[in-house]
């Protein structure tokens, strides 16, 4: 049997955005809002020769018990707006927005990303998300009008649609009309953008729940996924790279990256401490009260964070926090955190932080490569995107300390190739359906 | 002081390239802003997107894209124009349009075509809840607390509650209040239907019309109705409006030509003639009190904005009448207006 060559690893940076995830109370820590911030990460993520950069989106500030949630970083500007920036300060790097398609409408949203990928050279990527939540709904000439089962077949419409007004003009430049008649959209008209560089700006979609994984491989380029152990990502590629054929599309249509993060140090025991560190520096007192509140559905702001977990069970449908969806069945988890916390010896802080660790990848550079390069030749995934904990700066140590080694090791390019995302991730460009 | 800005429209321009070289020919002008307009009716990239890639390629122009009014949803307007202004530092302006037609109508297939009445009733209720969401957010909301866990004051965040005749925004905007606070807001007011929004919420009006008596006279009721509004008839400037043909040369002599002053087209007011006579036309304008400054449409994009920057702006400032640098960062500053108060500062959330 001939070995398979080594498969190339795909990166991406993900700009550290509103969760407890970003570490604001570093003295590091700079704007998140400011635009020189958004080009310093891009701009370490070119240097890194990263695929591309995503960002997330919020349409409601959280609220926790009736207020507006404020211990983690809060506010962000609108992506597309943001990334057309970027495209006048970076050259290669793909522009990837998070864009809800239950807030939004096809002909404008298409018209904005193919603007996009115009004014980049063909740098565009569009990571679908959707809502059924009423609570962000109250933004909208929409309201929260639609059901929970309804969100991703308008999502697949929408993504349809948008494809239809990218292909009613031809690849030699002329205009067609178009006219669309479905279940969720019935629309007609013109066109106002020409062909994009990529023909349609790349499609990522995130989420692992059954009905997303099939919207995954029916629909979209890359997929943005929270699977970030070994086994876990080699289960969801299978599964995923397999529900592809019946779609008449190949493993190579879709890529798989992971949102991870990564703490490096000199030593194995280093990266460790730096490791236990930025977690404490996550979970702070009051943060810690909040997530238990968050899944006990109940008021625990008596308790103390340095103390045992309540002996009270949580309530079924927890309704205190509004703008976030924690998964799971919140009985089981408390069950599952009081045993951590019995077993270890933790307290309501520690048992949070324990059950809560985000770094996916701790270590020496060497061990942090060497541990990426297995995921993806096992096929975890394809690639991942780093989630860094620092705004701006979380990404420079990586580019500077671990690219090389992936380079060295022959699994990460040593130049971008060619100019567009697509050809970036090794896309190939969509067949116009005039 | 006089206020000049010119469009950088090119029809059938895809390419980032060709709008920064004219941005950046504006601001060597040291005009006050840019526009660029939009519907989505006609062919054209998306305008804030188009100046949002400008803004990192310049330095000082302000930039105000066409931002229609009618199929969007305004809290993602509100954000839109507001992340324009960070990524500009303090340089954004939004100019606010209806969208008439049924064949726009149908592009969303959300509604039916309405009466341009009602769509600027409407586009007021958009410009109303945009000041309030810009607001939502005062400017030291952001504390970074590390004592209390706090990263920002939430009673320094505020729900604005807006109920309008089509829709409703609870908020606060999801983006922190912008550099300038409220980025400009222009309204062309020409038209009998827009001429109260643009006195109620317009920082900029545009008044297209032929003469220095005609466009006084329209700022004479922009100004009586701003103050009928409780604004400050002093923090609304008048721009007149032309399209200018610097292709002809100096001292036509036909009516419409030069001296002969603009006349009337379908593509609006039309002054054709050099680059001389319009500077002309621009000081005796303003001298004589009827505008507050220009807004200059070239016929012919390249050619005409570079004819405008290098005669008619060098000439004026040759004769002290226009200003050589920018003596402030952000438009408003260029503008002589003030940075908006915040109407929630001060009120618990």
């Amino acid at each position: 049997m001939t070995e398979r060559p080594l498969k190339q690893i795909r990166l991406a940076a993900h700009f550290p955005g509103v969760n407890n995830t970003t570490v604001w109370a570093d003295p590091r820590s700079r704007s998140q809002i400011e635009f020189s911030s958004f080009e310093h990460l891009a701009r370490t993520a070119e240097r890194g020769l990263f695929d591309f950069f995503f960002l997330a989106e919020g349409l409601r500030l959280r609220e926790h018990k009736g207020r507006i949630h404020d211990l983690d970083v809060v506010g962000r500007p609108e992506s597309i707006t943001v990334l057309n920036a970027l495209a006048a300060v970076t050259e290669h790097l793909g522009l990837a927005a998070t864009v809800n398609a239950t807030f939004n409408e096809p002909y404008e949203l298409a018209r904005r990303l193919a603007t996009l990928d115009h004014l980049s050279g063909g740098r565009a990527a569009w990571n679908v998300v959707t809502s059924s939540d009423a609570f962000t709904g109250e933004n909208f000439r929409r309201g929260g009008f639609l059901d929970r089962a309804d969100r991703y077949t308008r999502a697949a419409e929408f993504v349809a649609t948008a494809r239809e007004l990218w292909d009613s003009w031809t690849p030699d430049g002329l205009s067609r009309p178009f006219a669309h008649r479905g279940q969720h959209f019935d629309i007609a008209g013109e066109f106002t953008v020409p062909r994009s560089p990529q023909g349609h700006p790349v499609v990522i979609q995130a989420g692992d729940s059954d009905e997303g994984r099939e919207f995954a491989a029916a629909t979209a380029d890359v997929v943005f996924t929270r699977q970030a152990s070994l086994e876990g990502g080699r289960a969801f590629y299978a599964d995923v790279k397999g529900r592809l054929a019946k779609y008449g599309r190949t493993v190579e249509d879709l890529k798989i990256m992971p949102g991870v993060g990564v703490v490096l140090g000199d030593t194995a025991a280093e990266a460790q401490e730096r490791a236990a560190e930025i977690r404490r520096q996550q979970t702070s007192p009051q943060t810690a009260i909040l997530t238990l509140e968050q899944i006990w559905g109940v008021d625990l702001s008596s308790y103390d964070p340095d103390g045992p977990l309540p002996d009270i069970d949580p309530v079924a449908e927890p309704t205190l926090t509004e703008g976030r969806t924690r998964r799971g069945n919140t009985l089981e988890i408390a069950e599952r955190w009081r045993a951590l916390s019995r077993e270890k010896g933790l307290s309501i802080r520690e048992t949070v932080i324990e059950a809560g660790g985000r770094q996916s990848f701790v270590g020496t550079p060497q061990a942090v490569a060497a541990e990426l390069d297995e995921f993806v030749q096992r096929d975890a995934a394809d690639g991942f995107i780093l989630v860094p904990h620092l705004t701006p700066a979380g990404l420079d140590e990586f580019v500077d300390r671990v690219v090389p080694l992936l380079q060295e090791r022959g699994v990460f390019r040593t130049e971008y190739k060619g100019t567009t995302l697509r050809s970036h991730l090794g896309l190939s460009e969509p067949v116009w359906k005039g | 002081m006089l206020h000049l800005s010119a469009a950088v429209d090119q029809p059938s321009a895809y390419d980032a390239g060709s709008y920064v070289e004219l941005a950046r020919l504006a601001e060597h002008g040291v005009l006050d802003f840019v526009t660029l307009d939009d519907t989505f009716a006609r062919p054209g990239l998306d305008a804030l997107a188009v100046l949002s890639r400008v803004a990192p390629a310049t330095g000082r122009i302000g930039l105000v894209p066409t931002v229609t009014t009618t199929h969007t949803e305004p809290f993602h307007v509100q954000a839109a124009v507001a992340t324009l202004d960070w990524v500009s530092r303090g340089r954004a302006g939004w100019r606010l349009d209806v969208s008439t037609t049924e064949g726009e109508a149908r592009l969303f297939g959300r509604r039916h075509a309405a009466p341009a009445e009602a769509l600027w009733r409407e586009a007021g209720e958009v410009a109303d809840v945009a000041a309030k969401l810009w607001d939502s957010w005062e400017d030291d909301a952001e504390i970074r607390d590390e004592p209390t866990g706090r990263f920002i004051d939430r009673d320094k965040l505020h729900h604005v509650d807006f109920h309008g005749t089509e829709f409703s925004v609870r908020g606060p905007s999801i983006v922190p209040r912008p550099p300038q606070g409220h980025p400009v807001r222009v309204v062309d007011a020409s038209e009998g239907q827009a001429r109260d929004i643009a006195a109620r919420y317009a920082d900029v009006a545009l008044v297209r019309s032929v003469s220095a008596a005609q466009t006084r006279a329209v700022r004479d009721q922009l100004r009586a109705a701003a103050a009928r509004f409780g604004r400050d008839p002093d923090a609304l400037r008048v721009l007149a409006a032309l399209v200018v043909d610097l292709g002809d040369g100096e001292h036509a002599a036909e009516p419409g030509h030069g001296g002969g002053g603009p006349r009337q087209t379908a593509q609006g007011p039309l002054y054709r003639g050099g680059p001389v006579d319009l500077a002309d036309l621009i000081a005796s304008w303003h001298g004589e009190g009827a505008v507050d400054g220009f807004h200059l449409t070239p016929a012919e994009p390249r050619r005409d904005l570079e004819r405008l920057v290098n005669g008619t702006v060098a000439l004026l400032q040759h004769r002290g009448l226009f200003r050589t640098f920018y003596p402030g960062s952000t438009l408003r500053e260029h503008l002589g207006l003030a940075r908006p108060v915040n109407q929630y500062a001060g009120e618990a959330s």
